[in-house]
This record gives C-alpha cells, sequence and structure tokens, in this order.
C-alpha cells in the first residue's frame, strides 16, 4: 500500500474484501472462470475469520449451501459465471419466495453454455432479472471498476439483509479480472446493514408476517424460534397455502418491497450530461470506454455524455427517461445484441431515438467504435 | 509524463502476466494511476498470453491499450500476432530467438532472455522478470523508483525465489545497458 492508501487490486480480490467487510462469513461455490480468483481468495480468508468455505459438487448445491448457511444467520454468498448462473437459477428463486437474503456474484463471460471461458460479456443481463421462473424480485448492481466492486459489494450484502432478498453482483470478466488502485476503507467508516430480527417470543413469532414496510423480520435456525420454510407458496406461518388470495398478496408483497423502494437504492453515474445531446449509456465493462469516447466526441465539439447506471435491475426508469428528455440520440453500448436498450427504449418512451452499439466477439467495445457508431449518424 | 502502453507477450506459462502485474504495482506504489489487464486462452501452459500495463498521471478509463508504446514478445507467435500493434515510435523488446519480419519500429532489442535465464539462473522461471528489468530501465528510474521496483518483485514471487529474481531483474537492465557495446 503506498502513503496514500492505495495499492493494486483486482476487481475479483476487491469483491471478497467488499464481501468480508460486509460481515460474510460463509461462501460456497464451484470455481469457473473468470470468477475463480473469488472462491479462492474466500477459501484463504474466510476461515481466519472463523468463517466457512465449503467447495460444493456444482452451482444448484452451492446456491443451496448459501441459502442454509443465511437460515442460519450468516450472511453467504456465491460467486460464478454464465454456466454456473444457469444452475443457480432454481434456487434463486427460492431464496426469492423464502425471502432468504444472498449475494450471488456473476462475473459474466462469453456465451451460451461454456461459450468463451476467458472473454468478457454482459450476455447474462436479462437472466439476471429473469432467469428464475416466476414474478420475483430482482436487484443487480453492476460496477465498473476496481473501488466500487468493493463498494457494491458491501452495498449488494446491505440490500440483501434489508430487503430478505437475493441479490446478484453482475461484473463481467473486465471489471473481474483488471487490476487498478483500490483504497482500503477502515471498516468503522463502511456502512453495515443487518437483517430485521424478531422482536417477539419464540412462541408468538409469526415468521412471515410482515412489518408496515413489507419485510417480515428474520429469526436465525438456532436460535429457538421453529418455522417452516418452502418453495410452496405459503400464508404469514411458512406453510403452503392454495389460497388465491393470500397467493397474490405473497408475490405482489415481495415484489413491491423491491420496487417500491427503488429510490433506496437508485445508483447511477451521470458525466458530462448537462448539455449533451448525443447520450451512451452504458454500463460495468463498457462504460469504461463510454467514458473515453465522451471524452473524444467533446474533442470534436459534440455534446456527448454518458448515463451509465450501476444499478441495473429494477430498471432506473424514471433517470433514463428524465434523460430521454433532453436528448436527441440515446446509444446503448453493451457487449451483448442488445438486452438492456430494450429497456431502455421503454424508459425513454419515444421521447428519443434509442440505437444500439452491440458486441459479441469476446472482446470489449473500444472508444473508437463508440465514436465510430456515433460520428457516422451525428447530424451536424 | 507521457503516458505508458506496455503489452507483454508470450505463452501461458511464461509469466508475461505476473510480469504486467509487478510493473503496475510498482507504478501505484510510486503513487502513480496504473491499469493492469491480460487475455489469456482456457490453457493452463502454451497457447497465447498477453498482457498490458497502463501507467500515467491521469485517469484512466479505457483499460486495454491502443497503440502500444513498448512491446515485450518472448514467443514468435506472440511477436506475430502483436506487432502490428506497437507504435512506430515505439520499443520492442524480443527475445533473440525470434525471427523479426521487417516491419520492427526503429527502437530494437533483440536479447537473449531465453537463454540467459537458463545458462544464469538456470530456469526458464525467470525470463519474465529479466524482461521488466529491460523495461524498466528503458522507462528510466524518473517514472519508478528502483527500490519499488524490488519491492514489487520480492513481494509478488514466491518467497524462496526472491534472491534469484531480483539478480533476474539486474540482470534484465545489463542486457539494455551492454546492448550497444
Amino acid at each position: 500500500m503506498n502513503d496514500k492508501g492505495y495499492a493494486l487490486v483486482q476487481g475479483n480480490e476487491a469483491c471478497v474484501e467488499g464481501a468480508l467487510a460486509a460481515g460474510m462469513r460463509f461462501f460456497a461455490g464451484y470455481p469457473i472462470t473468470p470468477s475463480t480468483e473469488i472462491a479462492e481468495i474466500s477459501s484463504q480468508k474466510l476461515p481466519k475469520l472463523g468463517g466457512k468455505f465449503i467447495q460444493m459438487e456444482d452451482e444448484l448445491a452451492s446456491m443451496a449451501a448459501i441459502i442454509g448457511a443465511s437460515l442460519a444467520g450468516i450472511k453467504s454468498m456465491t460467486a460464478t459465471s454464465g454456466p454456473g448462473f444457469s444452475l443457480m437459477q432454481e434456487n434463486i428463486g427460492y431464496a426469492a419466495i423464502t425471502e432468504v437474503p444472498c449475494v450471488i456474484v456473476n462475473v459474466q463471460r462469453g456465451g451460451p453454455s461454456t461459450g468463451l471461458p476467458t472473454s468478457p460479456a454482459q450476455g447474462d443481463v436479462m437472466q439476471a432479472k429473469w432467469g428464475t421462473h416466476g414474478d420475483h424480485p430482482a436487484i443487480a448492481l453492476t460496477p465498473n471498476s476496481v473501488q466500487e466492486t468493493f463498494e457494491y459489494t458491501v452495498k449488494a450484502f446491505n440490500l440483501a439483509e434489508k430487503y430478505r432478498t437475493p441479490v446478484i453482483l453482475l461484473m463481467d470478466e473486465i471489471v473481474g479480472h483488471m487490476r487498478e488502485k483500490m483504497a482500503f476503507k477502515n471498516i468503522s467508516e463502511i456502512e453495515i446493514i443487518n437483517r430485521k430480527k424478531p422482536a417477539c417470543k419464540p412462541e408468538d413469532y409469526v415468521a412471515y408476517k410482515p412489518d408496515k414496510d413489507m419485510i417480515p423480520p428474520m429469526a436465525s435456525f438456532g436460535e429457538g424460534y421453529r418455522y417452516h420454510v418452502t418453495g410452496l407458496t405459503h400464508d404469514e406461518t411458512g406453510f403452503p397455502t392454495n389460497s388465491n388470495e393470500v397467493s397474490e398478496k405473497l408475490i405482489k408483497r415481495i415484489v413491491d418491497k423491491v420496487e417500491k423502494n427503488i429510490d433506496d437504492f437508485s445508483y447511477f453515474e451521470e458525466y458530462k450530461l448537462e448539455d449533451a445531446e448525443i447520450v451512451i449509456i452504458a454500463y460495468g465493462g463498457v462504460s469504461r470506454s463510454a467514458k473515453s469516447a465522451v471524452d473524444e466526441l467533446r474533442k470534436q465539439n459534440i455534446k456527448a455524455g454518458l448515463f451509465r447506471p450501476i444499478t441495473i435491475w429494477p430498471l432506473l426508469e424514471k433517470q433514463i427517461n428524465k434523460v430521454s428528455l433532453h436528448a436527441k440520440e440515446i446509444y446503448v453500448a453493451e457487449m451483448n445484441l442488445g438486452q438492456y436498450s430494450l429497456e431502455v427504449e421503454r424508459a425513454a418512451c419515444k421521447n428519443c431515438r434509442v440505437k444500439k452499439i452491440n458486441k459479441v466477439n469476446g472482446e470489449l467495445i473500444t472508444p473508437e467504435e463508440i465514436i465510430e457508431a456515433i460520428g457516422g449518424n451525428y447530424e451536424l | 509524463m507521457k503516458k505508458y502502453e506496455i503489452r507483454l507477450s508470450g505463452s501461458g506459462g511464461q509469466g508475461v502476466i505476473l510480469a504486467s502485474i509487478i510493473l503496475a504495482d510498482a507504478a501505484i506504489e510510486q503513487g502513480l494511476n496504473a491499469i493492469q489487464t491480460q487475455s489469456y486462452g482456457p490453457e493452463a501452459r502454451g497457447g497465447a498470453s498477453k498482457a498490458e500495463v497502463i501507467i500515467s498521471n491521469n485517469e484512466i478509463n479505457y483499460p486495454k491499450i491502443t497503440k502500444a508504446n513498448i512491446l515485450l514478445s518472448l514467443t514468435q507467435k506472440a511477436y506475430d500476432k502483436y506487432i502490428a500493434s506497437l507504435d512506430k515510435d515505439g520499443t520492442l523488446i524480443v527475445d533473440e530467438g525470434i525471427e523479426l519480419s521487417g516491419n520492427e519500429p526503429i527502437k530494437v532489442y533483440k536479447l537473449p532472455i531465453l537463454k540467459n535465464a537458463l545458462d544464469k539462473f538456470e530456469t526458464n522461471m525467470v525470463a519474465n522478470i529479466i524482461s521488466i528489468g529491460a523495461i524498466y530501465e528503458l522507462i528510466g528510474e524518473d517514472i519508478l523508483d528502483k527500490d519499488i521496483m524490488l519491492r514489487s518483485i520480492s513481494g509478488r514471487v514466491p518467497p524462496p525465489t526472491v534472491q534469484k529474481n531480483i539478480e533476474a531483474f539486474e540482470e534484465g537492465i545489463k542486457l539494455i545497458r551492454g546492448y550497444y557495446e
């Protein structure tokens, strides 16, 4: 570490540091490029802090293990890439309906299937929202630097704990494998949120009875509070029900507790947007290319700006709509064939044209490619 | 200072990624900005391996190299693949076993990196550290303090090999200094 407190850190390493700072004491996973360092470093660091690391037989089991650990009161995380993320989907839905806080890191690589194991992609954006079946809440965050990976891993845990829901940290190979400077913060300066515990006696505990904030207090297994956990639609006691009324209420509540609180975790960056006529929307690794492109376009007297969502799910509809009111054109640059751009188009409500810049060859979109795409279409 | 865009290339297992990490680490310790990235194939050994370091005193957004101003190639395959990405005013460092295509910049250092690693250190494992000795000598002490470089090497190589690697680093410096003699 240098005298200003900076050290060279890898994105995946920063993720582990953030998780440990947030209070992670359980990790279960199955190593996969480009997320492997997260498992590797967790296995080195967790035992020294009294935590547990388990390498599971696959990603289905990894996801099941972190749900179990979290039910026992331990902050838990798993990390994977596309192929493993697909296998985790069933149990992500289980965590959503049973309202078990947990963090799932997906360091995206080229897909589908085993695809391009060592190359970056952003093809799992829609999967992060709709990968598991049924209506369910989804929170996904996309950091674009090593420092942000640390900070947003902490926030992912905080949101999981606060809203009792699985939270996805949607990284990509660029951010996960890149090394750059990071400032190690004093743990006491970091805001840590822990799940709300029941104030009542064990015999009065109704496990899924929500407070006014729509979130039920959560007892840890082993503390004397007994309750039933099931993936079946359940009533407030936690036992299955076929009641249409109870089912509708439950699904609406678990979705609303997240979506109605979006203002609490609407994270984004605006860069040179004040007078921007051309707005690039990009996230994760690509947003770094976009920022370089904006600087270059400005030199050419093109009024360009960047809107960078960090909260990628739920969609930042309000902010994107505002951007669309002032922009002539929006360009959505992403390493997929246009997953987020359709959402942007929806939020822009035809206020301006929404165009796509896409790449799926396993390479990061370059600033030049963004500039060319814009330059060719720009009417001076 | 100018922005340094350094590309290190070789085959998997030669340690070019570690070499790039050591350079970036030293730059950060020095208080500069640096970004290190890499690309490699699914194999653990063999296959093409490429690592990049950008050193600047400004903010670095786009993390990859556009035009390298220093290119290191330890294998023919890596040289053939990346020579086009070297700036025409840039510097090329290659192992002496590499056949040049004739499209090189003016500043070319053809060094016995792999041979000296084996002859003087009895292991090709130090070829990467000899290489960063050469790069360090070309970048200059104005940018990176030598003590910081040595600390960075010591902190990133396996502890029993620290002394050997420091000597390998000095060997790289000597190869550049003695190049025109």
